[in-house]
């Protein structure tokens, strides 16, 4: 009963409003909400799909590990404290161990075929699932996509991939901090590809030349495998592309286990 | 617009007060799940880290 007086008293206090009041109030409340309505797409653009990204690659991954099988995770000599000239020799023996050339991971079209571990990237490193194709639903929700006219992993030429670099999971975001021996790693059916940065450059959004099987050199037979990783630079704009290039410098199988520096990022992964 | 809006809310004031958060939240929500991700497709000011080829 109260409040149906004052909402009649406060009614009635109201000045009547003129045609171009209201046209005016009008006006103003929605400019006001198309400004909301564009911070909202912004915050979801930068926050949101971030969040959309984790979720989806952390199911293709949860997938693709159980495809690949149980994954070998031998014991690490590193919690038995022991003189560490055992250690040493260990590692040595490790890192000497030669598997032969690495085979080629055969990638079916549209299909997600491998994971790739950053130990550069994030504060303990990162991994992204890489799944054939770039077209905008991969590399929006599934990490990272593969250039279907490049090379396959393993194959002389050039493995290209790419990934968005400030929205959808933010994947290729520390990109620009790679540097001198940093290694990237490729978990696939065929075993772990280990990568070794050696340049990085930043080019024209047109400039597809970066994924010849020898970079900008066209009709050069490759000699080597590369892995070519292409994103968006400089951050938060399209304007250019940061194209960042590693050499296959190892390979072992999966019953080897994964490479000692990204083993627990492999834990991870699999848990 | 909004002050009629929030007029016609059934209920006190608290409860009025109440209500609108939800529809805001709604709305937000609403906005995030569904709208948004089918305007990426015409709008991306920060998505498109393809290079050459057929740039998608």
């Amino acid at each position: 009963m109260n409040r149906v007086a004052t909402a009649q008293g406060r009614r009635a206090e109201r000045r009547p409003r003129s045609a171009g009041n209201v046209i005016v109030g009008f006006l103003g409340e929605l400019f006001i909400t198309i400004g909301i309505l564009l911070m909202l797409y912004v915050a979801w653009e930068l926050w949101w799909t971030n969040i959309d990204s984790a979720q989806a690659q952390k199911e293709v991954t949860q997938g693709l590990i159980q495809e690949f099988g149980d994954v070998v995770i031998p014991d690490e000599p590193e919690d038995s404290s022991e003189n560490s000239s055992e250690n040493s020799s260990e590692k040595e023996k490790e890192e000497t161990k030669d598997y032969g050339p690495a085979p080629v991971t055969k990638i079916a079209p549209g299909s997600t075929f491998g994971i790739m571990y950053f130990p550069r990237f994030g504060s303990h490193g990162s991994h992204h699932p890489v799944t054939s194709g770039v077209e905008d639903y991969v590399i929006d929700n599934l990490g990272i996509g593969h250039y279907p006219s490049t090379q396959q992993p393993g194959e002389k030429g050039n493995f290209a991939v790419a990934a968005h670099r400030q929205t959808h999971g933010q994947v290729f975001w520390d990109i620009d901090k790679l540097q001198e021996g940093d290694k990237i790693y490729l978990q696939t059916a065929e075993g772990y590809y280990t990568y070794t940065w050696y340049a990085t450059e930043v080019v024209a959004p047109s400039n597809g030349d970066v994924l010849l099987p020898t970079p900008h050199k066209w009709g050069v037979e490759p000699t080597k495998s590369i892995l070519t990783m292409t994103t968006c630079h400089p951050k938060y704009t399209t304007q250019q592309r940061m194209i960042a290039y590693s050499e296959l410098t190892d390979w072992q199988p999966l019953d080897a286990g994964p490479p000692k520096e990204i083993r627990d990022m492999v834990i991870e992964a699999t848990s | 617009m909004y002050a009629w809006i929030f007029r016609n809310l059934p209920g006190p004031l608290w409860l009025r007060i109440f209500e609108a958060l939800i529809v805001i939240a709604a709305i937000v929500l609403l906005l995030m799940v569904y709208v948004f991700p089918w305007l990426n497709q015409y709008i991306s000011p920060f998505t498109d880290s393809t290079i050459g080829q057929s740039t998608p």
